[in-house]
């Protein structure tokens, strides 16, 4: 195990497992405290359609669904405010018609055979250089947002009434939280993949609530337990030659039942 | 007394879909005053206290609060929601919940100051819930969590102070200290409650209007014929001579 720590890709790997943790704590818990969950499969899911518009084009593929993801989290932000009773319908229809666009636009490229799997599982181990300045920035951003307004953002959470009553800007907020939303799915697609993204935004979370009691720790506790998700993940699926991301869940999503799993037992 | 008024809402319509919630109330509240909202359910009480916070835009008719919109006036009013068992898993502490009292006076993009630290302190004292500053709000029972909202309420020092049946899930005894404390608190800051108790409004409130659709004022606190019969469908405790007792029985919605 030891001496794979000296190839360059899996520094790069093991770097970048702990930028993309960190991004999952900080939205992650603010998309479970928020109840944002379908959105931001949603978002995953569509965010597919840039990937492939990007390689039709030829142009970035990581940029295609950072650009596609920032504008279906609008979209879906505009759908939630004002058809509240369809808001998942009309979600669900722009999952599905994002990732079918994707796959058209990839069909319709002369000669291209990309791996699409590394885009649905993702491909920690082919994380390049660039790739770690990028999610380092977008980190960056994330943390100073949420620390500048961290008030702000736990009032809407908690009573998005009373913070608009109060004089919050209650909807420019949530669609700044939609936006980083969307980069931290753009960053983690690299780690899990987009078809897991879910999991790694949502269970270490979701853990962390039931430890934690305020926001803020709820947030560093997520980070530190999707940061040993992913580096355990990584170990597994190294030693055992397994697919990274789909490792990666496994071990957050065995986690997450041994935890429920014992709540029940001391309930009962 | 300054003479803008606490309230003044003129010819105000309010409609759900197309069916109409209010149909031209009007009424002004001087600032100092202490008014209980009666009415049946679906009367449109909250509606109507949804509208004055801003938080609904009326279809016609101008509201004003202290002498400005609605929503500009934000800084200057507070309120106590009805329901308070929400979010329970939601990590966060009482001490947390109160300070969001302070986000009108708190500038954005900063942290809590000393000054709001020190306003939330004496509010969660006043309501009896300092010692439980650190407590996570959904381990407490509903009366303590009912406290913790109103102290978020008294740490905004409002000059109007909202509430919406704020004694629907706690103890009787509670009720009393409650009603009390809003009596002190009225001597400097405006309160407006909706309730359903009868009792409440001849003990402690100034003036009483009954929402139906349409709105019924009276200055003097007096519960006249006219809101019987509009408010008729609501249990209301009744009283006589000071005393309160039951004197309408419980109807079965229609």
């Amino acid at each position: 195990m030891w001496e794979a720590l000296q190839f360059g890709f899996m520094q790069n790997a093991l770097l970048a497992g702990v930028l993309a943790s960190i991004s999952c704590g900080i939205i992650g818990s603010l998309i479970v405290v928020n109840r944002m969950v379908f959105i931001s499969g949603g978002i995953a899911h569509a965010a597919f359609g840039g990937i492939g518009l990007a390689i039709f084009l030829g142009f970035s593929p990581s940029l295609g669904a950072a650009l596609f993801a920032l504008g279906v989290s609008l979209i879906m932000g505009v759908v939630s405010l004002k058809s509240k009773h369809r808001a998942d319908t009309i979600i669900g229809v722009l999952w599905a018609v994002g990732m079918a666009v994707g796959i058209i636009l990839i069909d319709l490229t002369p000669g291209y055979h990309a791996d699409l799997m590394s885009y649905l599982f993702g491909s920690i181990l082919a994380v390049t250089e660039l790739d770690l300045w990028l999610m380092s920035i977008l980190d960056g951003i994330i943390f100073l947002v949420i620390l500048t307004l961290y008030k702000e953002f736990i009032a809407m959470s908690y009573d998005e009434e009373f913070a608009f009553v109060v004089g919050v800007p209650v909807t420019p907020l949530y669609f700044a939280l939609l936006c980083l939303t969307a980069l931290s799915i753009v960053i983690i697609i690299r780690i899990v993949g987009l078809i897991l993204v879910i999991a790694l935004l949502t269970i270490p979370p979701y853990i962390a609530e039931k430890y934690t009691g305020s926001l803020r720790k709820m947030m560093i506790f997520s980070a530190v337990l999707g940061t040993f998700f992913t580096l355990t993940g990584l170990a597994i699926s190294y030693y055992y030659d397994l697919t990274s991301g789909a490792t990666i869940i496994m071990v957050a999503g065995v986690t997450f039942l041994c935890i429920e799993g014992l709540d029940v037992i001391k309930r009962n | 007394m300054n003479h803008v008024p606490a309230i003044e809402v003129k010819n105000l319509w309010f409609y759900f879909e197309k069916a109409p919630v209010l149909e031209g109330v009007t009424f002004t509240l001087e600032q100092g005053d202490f008014l209980g909202i009666l009415g049946p359910n679906g009367g449109g009480k909250t509606t109507l206290l949804k509208l004055l916070l801003g938080m609904l835009k009326p279809a016609k008719g101008s509201i004003r609060i202290l002498g400005q919109n609605p929503h500009d006036a934000h800084h200057r009013v507070a309120y106590v929601p009805q329901n308070t068992d929400f979010n329970l898993s939601f990590p966060i502490s009482v001490m947390e919940v109160a300070l969001m009292g302070r986000l009108s006076r708190a500038r954005m993009g900063r942290g809590y100051s000393g000054e709001d630290r020190a306003s939330v302190q004496e509010a969660l004292k006043k309501a009896g819930m300092w010692a439980y500053k650190d407590r996570p709000v959904g381990s407490l029972s509903g009366g303590q969590r009912q406290r913790v909202f109103i102290a978020r309420a008294l740490a905004t020092e409002p000059e109007i102070l909202f509430l919406d049946e704020p004694t629907a899930s706690v103890d009787p005894e509670f009720e009393t200290d409650l009603y009390e404390f809003l009596k002190e608190l009225n001597r400097y800051v405006t309160i407006v409650t909706i309730t359903h108790d009868v009792g409440v409004i001849s003990r402690y409130v100034k003036s009483v209007a009954c929402v139906n659709r349409r709105l019924i004022f009276h200055g003097e606190g007096k519960i006249t014929k006219e809101m019987l019969d509009m408010a008729y469908q609501c249990p209301v405790d009744l009283i006589a001579h000071g005393i309160p007792h039951r004197v309408l029985p419980e109807h079965e919605e229609k």
